[in-house]
């Protein structure tokens, strides 16, 4: 396993608040990770870092083999560099169907002249049917993704993500709003599309991630508190005092 | 001019007779009163002005005018006026009618220029030494507009005996300026010339100026004299046009031009050809060339200066500048002197630039800080702004036609107009805008609609031409710093007028219950509506808040400029400006935004005064290249809250 | 995979800003193992024929109604305002196509419209009043010299402005194929240019609005000026002249021009079409409606934004090529910032998103105008007072365009939905970029955290 991503000494301060603090995170390929922490922990200013979304005001990102630092990169070309990431609410063009919304995603050009001249690519339909099976929308493809329910939602956000074909996921709480058995489809997914990539799962859902069963981070205040297997870290007084409060 | 200014003011004032008076005097200067020469007058001046009575001003005057005749019977002077063959006389203590005389009888005083220089001396040092303080301004101001040397010598004197401080002010001020030209002496010009370096008035400048004055001329030798520059053509003017100051002078021929050539072919043309090129082959100008350097030949035109000959000729003369003022040092020094009086001037005119763009900010402020509130805080694009203030100003316009008095119709136009605006704001909320929120694109349509038929409303109402907003008498006029700082009472009160709503908005967001609600609603809508704020009513108010100060703004903008149905719309883009560099959200913002936009405005006019339209292009670039450098304004919030 | 039926959960997701929590109606499902053949673009878009037709149909109509070509029923004014309409809705197409489409309120498109114009109009003027110079020149006993042709031209057409030479930017007025493509080149710079710089600051919804009209506000103002070098408030005059052609009536010049607009209308909206269709046209939508999301899928969007920003305008300035021979006289005021936003306004009655929506508010609300300000529309009395249109009608249009935003969102368009049964499935009651297309910011949280 070697290393995908190393976020060393990253630090953000929005306004004043330092919503990360010197925070260190090294994610392998393939490797799955959950990522907890109580509720303004930094959990999602860390994928926006990754992402490109948000500027960190020190620190390094580093990606891949060659160490690319991620920092002086933007969101367009972060993701194309491979780093797909999911969203917390689902965000599917719902004005589009299905189809488009995978087609929108899959790994192709991506200049407008590209897409622009490149019209019917043969292997697509292939690949848009198949990404569709694995995520059960199958049967709707030509529906507006606006009438999916909610769990669906999820599903093609994630189908779009594995669409993209990155060496990275950045997973924000998939199983938010779901029934359980939407849950442990979920959970099948990410489980298999983290033996050939590395995903990151960001949970507020503690059954959740014993059901992923992999290493957790927990973030807090900014930072790393605690790293290790599930047991080891709800083990750890200093996690459990967050939790619970001091 | 002055003269008549002295004779106007004297003959108004009653002549008494004195026990010594007037008559008696002259009689015992008789000889030099009636045939006076410069160099014998100087005594009876000297004891006419000593009499110290009423009636010698306007004597002296009518002396030097040529108005005083002498009788030859008793020898007894009078004033008088010739028709036909007779005079009318007066006598020359009380002005009255004495009767008339034949001119036989009547020898007419005739001094001579010295003589009248003497007299208009000695009566300038009469009038500034006058002790009717208004007779001394008058005085004064009349040598501050045509200077003289006689003056000189007169001002200095009555410097002594000044007793009011303003006056005497005045009176070292302009003596310094007639020394400055008319000193004895070199030392003495110099000297009073370098004491001028420290003022900036107009005055000053022109003295100055005047020292300098000079001529340009062109000869084939520098001539002697006080060179204030030389010329090199090429380079300090260009050399066709030194080539017609040349040909101005006589010194040179003057070329043909082109129209020439082309006018002197056309007249010679011979079978087809001129000067044996064929006419059809005349299209260009080399032809031409060759063509009517064949003419030439023959002599039927006058030689084509070529060029080389042009600048041969050029070379052969010097072109410079001279001064009138034949003294280097005087003309060095009143360079030096200019030099600084023209730093100064540019100072001030830096601040009267800075007050010019106060003034300009103020009142984009109140224009723009309405639309900052409900832009800013609520997150609404309002094009009808532009028409509230349109609206705010036709109040104040329909006020004045029912209270004629100025003062009080607009002290009633500022709350009707805010009312008004206000409940046009509200209006708008409740029927349009509570419909539209998160929809900012078609808010933005929906507002432009009613725009301009609220545009097209007033047109139809009020007319297409402009409607006068007249300001009240204590607001006109200027307050004056000195001749290059300047600024009108009306815009000093829209400075305060905007101050006031700085203060009033800051405090209403700040420091009451509806500004604390307000950014309640503001940053959380639900948690507000969940804590027992009503988020509809909190938004009206705020949006009739915002469009009631457009009200104002509107009286405010109309005392200044005319209240037409389009005046909104020559607003609504600044305004727009204003709060988008300024800052979204923020009353200071709008505040940076207002500064930096009026400022600027003033400062590109200031570097192109001639071409306004040029002044608002350019600050439209550099508004949409700021935007670059600060996309969220001049006060950005930053982080999560900017929710981007 | 039992739950991804048609029955949704009756508490499902708040759409923000919008229609609450109602579900779109369910539409004709495709059904299952649909084929994977791929449709051709003009049968994926049946409304591209239907336009098509409709325009044949018409252009038809008129040229059998035409002066020059037929009974002489429609008089040659009356072809031309036809023939300007047509310019106005091929510019209203390319304005739905950024507004529409990619959700960029642009409130200064006529900008473009109006450099196409200038840039025609400047050969037009040259070449005009080239042959009315040679014309007088060909008296003289000398001919002329170049420099003096020049010379003439120049004080023939800027005497007006008390200049006589022609300004650097007139360098390629002599030439009609040069100066045709300034019509495209000088536009598109500009786009290119504003667009570039706008996108690249990532300046967006109401904010660009503003921006683009400070661009247009700029252009006129700048072009008000006398040494813009295009004679400042007197704009170009006499583009009506066509040189080559003077002794064609206007009646055949009008109806060429009206043929040339239908064509330039059916070949933009085919292209445009086109354009926004696939894969190219669902990024676009994307952006309009979630511009950080589509970043996220590894998207440019900027690059995006430009090109159609800039491919509208090019579309926009010819358009205004073909609108300003017609006009006759093109002058700053035309490119003043509220000709935009009546762009926006027909394409905002007609229906966004739609480019047929934006032919029929263009033609209906610019047709409509002509009547009532025209004085074609009789006047109201009402006893005390009489309505007189050409004093009301934009009270009317501006009350109405409110009246259109608030209960017709979807505009004139909205009409074919509801012939033809056809719920849009992508919307419900809500357009545009904004949050009713249900927009929700991701990855931020809603509080901060404590």
């Amino acid at each position: 396993m070697s290393t995908l991503l190393e976020v060393s000494g990253v630090s953000v301060t929005f306004d004043g608040f330092r919503a990360i603090n010197n925070l260190s995170i090294q994610i392998g390929e393939p490797e799955l990770r959950a990522v907890i922490g109580p509720n303004g922990a930094g959990k999602t200013t860390f994928m926006d870092i990754v992402t490109g979304k948000t500027r960190p005001d020190q620190g390094r990102v580093l990606w891949g083999e060659k160490s690319v630092s991620l920092l002086r990169m933007s969101e367009s070309e972060i993701a194309r560099a491979g780093i797909g990431r999911k969203f917390q609410k689902p965000t599917v063009f719902e004005a589009q169907t299905v189809r488009e919304n995978l087609a929108m995603a899959l790994k192709n050009p991506r200049g407008p002249f590209d897409v622009l001249f490149s019209r019917g690519l043969d292997d697509a339909d292939s690949r848009i049917h198949g990404l569709a099976d694995e995520i059960g929308l199958r049967d709707h493809l030509s529906r507006p993704a606006g009438e999916l329910s909610h769990g669906q939602k999820q599903w093609l956000e994630i189908g779009m993500l594995l669409a993209q074909d990155p060496r990275l996921l950045l997973v924000d709480e998939p199983a938010a709003g779901m029934t359980p058995t939407e849950r442990q489809h979920t959970t099948d997914l990410l489980k298999r599309a983290a033996e050939t990539r590395a995903v990151v799962v960001v949970e507020h859902d503690m059954e959740f991630v014993r059901r992923l069963n992999c290493k957790v981070t927990v973030l807090h205040e900014g930072s790393v508190l605690a790293e290790g297997s599930l047991d080891h870290v709800t083990g750890d007084q200093r996690v459990i005092d967050v939790y619970l409060g001091r | 001019m002055r003269l008549l200014t002295f004779l106007v003011v004297c003959l108004w004032l009653p002549v008494v007779a004195a026990a010594q008076d007037l008559q008696s005097i002259l009689q015992t200067h008789a000889e030099e009163a009636a045939s006076p020469s410069r160099r014998t007058v100087g005594t009876m001046l000297d004891d006419l002005a000593a009499s110290g009575l009423p009636g010698v001003a306007t004597f002296l005057e009518r002396y030097q005018d040529r108005d005083v005749v002498q009788r030859a019977g008793d020898g007894l002077f009078f004033y008088a006026t010739k028709s036909g063959d007779t005079y009318t006389l007066s006598d020359i203590s009380t002005g009255e009618e004495v009767g008339t005389a034949p001119s036989s009888e009547i020898t007419e005083i005739r001094p001579n220029g010295g003589v009248r220089r003497e007299i208009a001396g000695t009566l300038v040092a009469f009038q500034l030494s006058d002790p009717d303080i208004e007779r001394r301004q008058t005085a004064v101001e009349a040598i501050a507009r045509s200077p003289s040397a006689d003056q000189l010598a007169p001002l200095r004197t009555s410097i002594e005996t000044e007793t009011d401080p303003a006056l005497l002010a005045r009176k070292r001020q302009l003596a310094g300026i007639l020394a400055a030209s008319f000193a004895d002496s070199t030392a003495d010009r110099v000297a009073a010339i370098e004491s001028l370096s420290g003022e900036v008035s107009v005055e000053v400048r022109a003295a100055l100026n005047q020292i300098l004055s000079s001529s340009t001329g062109v000869a084939t030798a520098l001539p002697d004299g006080n060179i204030a520059r030389t010329f090199t053509p090429g380079s300090d003017l260009t050399e066709a046009e030194a080539y017609d100051q040349l040909v101005e002078e006589g010194l040179a021929l003057p070329a043909p031009t082109r129209a020439d050539i082309r006018n002197a072919l056309a007249a010679n043309i011979d079978g087809g050809r001129v000067g044996g090129v064929p006419v059809a082959r005349l299209d260009n100008d080399e032809t031409r060339d060759q063509a009517y350097g064949a003419l030439a030949a023959d002599g039927i035109v006058p030689p084509r200066i070529g060029a080389a000959e042009q600048s041969a000729a050029l070379s052969a003369h010097v072109f410079y500048e001279i001064y009138d003022e034949d003294d280097p040092a005087i003309t060095d020094a009143a360079r030096t002197a200019l030099s600084e009086v023209e730093t100064r001037v540019g100072m001030g005119q830096m601040v009267d630039l800075s007050l010019d763009g106060l003034s300009l900010a103020s009142i984009y402020f109140l224009a723009a800080i309405g639309l900052a509130i409900t832009f800013g805080v609520m997150g609404v694009i309002n094009m009808a702004h532009g028409e509230f203030i349109m609206l705010g100003a036709y109040t104040g316009y329909v006020v004045q036609l029912f209270v004629p008095n100025y003062t009080l119709s607009l002290f009633i136009a500022l709350p009707l107009a805010f009312a008004v605006a206000f409940g046009a704001g509200v209006a708008m909320e409740r029927l349009v805008i509570r419909w539209l929120y998160h929809r900012p694109l078609e808010t933005l349509l929906a507002t432009f609609g009613i725009s301009i038929a609220l545009q097209q409303l007033a047109k139809n109402i009020f007319g297409t031409q402009a409607r006068p907003l007249t300001s009240p008498g204590w607001l006109d006029g200027a307050w004056v710093v000195n001749d290059v700082i300047q600024i009108s009472y009306i815009r000093i009160a829209i400075f305060v007028l905007a101050l006031i709503f700085l203060a009033l908005i800051l405090f209403i967001l700040k420091r009451t219950r509806l500004g604390l609600e307000v950014r309640a609603v503001t940053q959380n809508p639900g948690m507000a509506a969940s804590m027992g704020i009503n988020p509809d009513r909190i938004n009206m108010l705020t949006f009739g808040l915002g469009s009631g100060i457009a009200g104002i703004a509107g009286v405010a903008i109309g005392l200044y400029a005319q209240v037409t149905s389009e005046m909104g719309s020559a607003y609504i883009v600044q305004s727009f400006m204003t709060v988008v560099v300024g800052g979204v959200g923020n009353v200071w913002g709008t505040l940076a935004g207002a500064s930096l936009i009026g400022g600027l405005q003033k400062g590109i006019e200031w570097f192109n005064p001639s071409n306004t339209l040029a002044a608002q292009t350019y600050m439209i670039l550099f508004i949409i290249l700021f935007i670059q450098f600060r996309p969220k304004g001049i006060v950005a919030l930053k982080g999560r809250a900017a929710g981007d | 995979m039992t739950s991804s039926t048609d029955t949704a959960p009756s508490s499902g997701p708040k759409y923000p800003g919008g229609s609450g929590g109602q579900r779109p109606p369910a539409v004709r499902r495709a059904p299952r193992g649909e084929p994977l053949r791929r449709r051709s673009f003009v049968a994926r878009n049946p409304s591209i024929l239907w336009f098509l037709l409709a325009l044949s149909l018409f252009t038809l109509g008129v040229t059998v109604l035409a002066e020059a070509t037929g009974t002489g029923l429609l008089s040659t004014s009356f072809i031309k305002t036809l023939g300007k309409t047509l310019c106005l809705c091929l510019v209203a197409v390319a304005m739905d196509v950024v507004w529409g489409y990619c959700g960029i309120l642009s409130l200064g498109h006529m900008a473009f419209f109006g450099l196409g114009g200038y840039a025609i109009g400047q050969w037009l003027m040259y070449a005009r009043t080239e042959q009315i110079v040679m014309g007088n020149l060909d008296g003289q006993p000398i001919p002329a010299t170049p420099q003096e042709i020049s010379d003439a031209i120049g004080t023939q057409i800027f005497g007006v402005v008390g200049a006589s030479e022609l300004p650097a930017i007139w360098a390629f007025a002599h030439s009609l194929p040069l100066q045709l493509a300034m019509v495209v080149l000088v536009p598109g710079l500009l786009a290119l240019i504003f667009g570039w710089l706008a996108f690249r600051s990532r300046v967006t919804g109401v904010y660009l609005s503003i921006l683009t009209q400070a661009m247009t506000l700029a252009l006129s103002l700048y072009l008000f000026q006398n040494d813009s070098g295009l004679r400042g408030n007197n704009g170009l005059s006499g583009l009506q002249n066509i040189p080559g052609y003077e002794n064609t009536p206007q009646a055949t010049l009008s109806i060429s021009f009206f043929w040339a607009s239908a064509a330039a209308l059916a070949i933009g909206y085919v292209a445009l079409a086109w354009a926004v269709s696939g894969k190219m046209g669902s990024v676009i939508r994307g952006i309009r409606d979630n511009e950080a999301r589509v970043r996220f899928l590894g998207y440019h969007v900027e690059s995006y934004k430009l090109f159609v920003f800039t491919l509208s305008a090019i579309v926009a300035a010819i358009a205004g090529a073909l609108y300003y021979p017609q006009a006759g006289i093109i002058n700053p005021a035309e490119i003043a910032p509220i000709a935009s936003i009546y762009l926006a306004v027909w394409v905002a009655i007609g229906g966004r998103g739609r480019l047929y929506g934006a032919v029929i508010g263009a033609a209906f609300v610019s047709l409509l105008s002509s009547w009532f300000t025209g004085g074609g529309a009789p006047d109201i009395e009402l006893g005390f007072y009489t309505v007189q249109w050409t004093d009301w009608w934009l009270v009317l249009l501006g009350l109405s365009f409110v009246a259109v935003t608030l209960f017709a969102p979807k505009g004139i368009g909205g009409l074919f939905d509801l012939i033809n049964h056809r719920v849009m499935p992508d919307r419900e009651g809500d357009y545009g970029p904004d949050t009713g297309s249900w927009r929700t910011e991701e990855g931020t949280e809603e509080e901060p955290p404590r």
